[in-house]
């Protein structure tokens, strides 16, 4: 399935800018950064759950948020882009 | 049944792929082409030269995903293999069952039988969806030849019969498959399997592909444990994946056959998509290898009613499909060895 994460982190302070990157570096082990704060994550129900728990241990839920869009397995149809930086389908050819 | 995870093909000659976290990079020239994360992968295969990292390697391991390096023509040169894994008992049982003639020669049997009986269908086929653009009359003596062939395989009392049975086969379906190829027929002209190396087009496509289906094929075995190496049917040489040769009999025409019959008859490939080389060997270019690991790519995703299972899989999947009922079988948990069968 396919989960859309976004997150705000408030980079007032140095552990803010640390957390920050601690959001992304653990998106990026599960997704595609499709923009700044924005994640496209193709997933299985349990890696979701890991991934979820990672990011809710790192970030302050007073200061920062995230947001979970669970687009399913038929995400294709609901996703439209325009611009640069296409980003990569994973369920699609995979060639470099 | 497990979900079918894509395969990364790198096919940049400066392409370097590296680990960082939980995923490839790969980069060229310096500069960051791609980033996946490694729990969207099976397999990555390498074409290029310039390599990969020992990170991304262990990461590769720990994912179990399968690490295979090509030359750019598509020749096998080394996989990256981690810890032997799975079951010992697994595995001595197929050593033993393996140097036992008996049961060697029934899953002999079996493999084979599948390979012919895809191949009528394969021929079938075509009678069928194009009647009027093929010779009806060879076509149909094949077919009753390779009927006559899977019963004497069926008697068969030995592997040196089997084998003898198995190559008449084998000789009469490369035969006809010229009448299959039904668009450029004079530059895809095909005599026969010609390998190591291919001297013509049609061999050049065949022994690509084959290499594709052979890695997946022994992915599939390493991921249940049984040994790739010792085969039934094919024996044991120093190198060679004869298990994995085995289970491949079941596949050869329903993959790669007739991946190359569709890539030829939707004139999605030429015959001047091909170098020629000094030695008289045939490769394919770079755009047309592209074209074919599309295609590759595409036909793994296609869904096919497992008639074993009874449930709907990608054909990408097969290959582990039947590795498992083979590790059943081993185990004692069937009583027969069920192979697939292309309807």
């Amino acid at each position: 399935m396919m989960v859309l994460i976004t997150y705000d982190v408030s980079t007032m302070d140095t552990d803010g800018q640390r957390r920050l990157r601690q959001v992304a570096k653990q998106c990026e082990n599960y997704g595609q950064r499709v923009q700044n704060s924005v994640f496209e994550c193709l997933v299985d129900p349990q890696q979701f759950k890991e991934l979820q728990l990672q990011l809710q241990k790192i970030v302050a839920p007073e200061t920062d948020s995230l947001r979970f869009y669970h687009l399913g397995s038929k995400w294709k149809g609901k996703v439209e882009h325009y611009g640069s930086k296409k980003g990569y389908d994973p369920e699609g050819f995979l060639m470099i | 049944m497990r979900r079918l995870l894509n395969t990364l093909y790198v096919t940049l000659p400066d392409a370097y792929v590296g680990a960082k976290g939980e995923t490839l990079i790969i980069r060229s020239d310096g500069v960051k082409e791609m980033q996946v994360p490694i729990i969207n992968l099976e397999s990555v295969i390498v074409f290029g030269y310039r390599g990969v990292s020992p990170d991304a390697m262990q990461l590769c391991i720990d994912n179990h995903v399968s690490l295979v390096f090509l030359t750019p023509y598509g020749q096998f040169k080394a996989r990256i293999t981690g810890e032997t894994k799975g079951n010992v008992h697994l595995r001595r049982t197929q050593y033993r069952w393996s140097d036992n003639g008996e049961q060697t020669l029934l899953l002999a049997k079996r493999f084979l039988f599948s390979k012919i009986g895809n191949a009528r269908v394969s021929l079938q086929r075509t009678l069928r969806d194009y009647p009027d653009r093929v010779d009806q009359d060879r076509l149909k003596s094949v077919l009753l030849l390779l009927n006559r062939q899977i019963r004497e395989i069926n008697n068969s009392q030995s592997l040196d019969e089997l084998r003898g049975a198995e190559g008449l086969a084998a000789r009469s379906y490369f035969s006809v498959v010229s009448e299959q190829i039904l668009v450029n027929k004079q530059g895809f002209s095909f005599k026969g399997r010609v390998k190591r190396p291919p001297t013509d087009p049609v061999n050049a496509l065949l022994s690509f592909l084959y290499t594709l289906l052979a890695n997946d094929v022994t992915h599939a075995l390493e991921t249940v444990g049984l040994d790739p190496q010792v085969g039934f049917l094919h024996r044991d040489r120093s190198g060679r994946n004869s298990l994995a040769l085995d289970l491949m009999e079941e596949f050869r025409v329903y993959f790669a056959d007739r991946t190359m019959l569709t890539l030829i008859n939707r004139q999605q490939i030429f015959p001047d998509d091909f170098v020629r080389k000094e030695s008289g060997a045939y490769f394919l270019k770079d755009d047309a290898r592209k074209i074919v690991l599309t295609e590759w790519q595409q036909r793994k995703r296609d869904e096919i009613r497992h008639p074993f299972f009874d449930e709907k899989i990608a054909v990408g999947l097969l290959p582990y499909a039947q590795a498992m009922l083979l590790a059943r079988y081993l185990r004692g948990d069937l009583d027969d060895y069920p192979p697939f069968f292309w309807k």
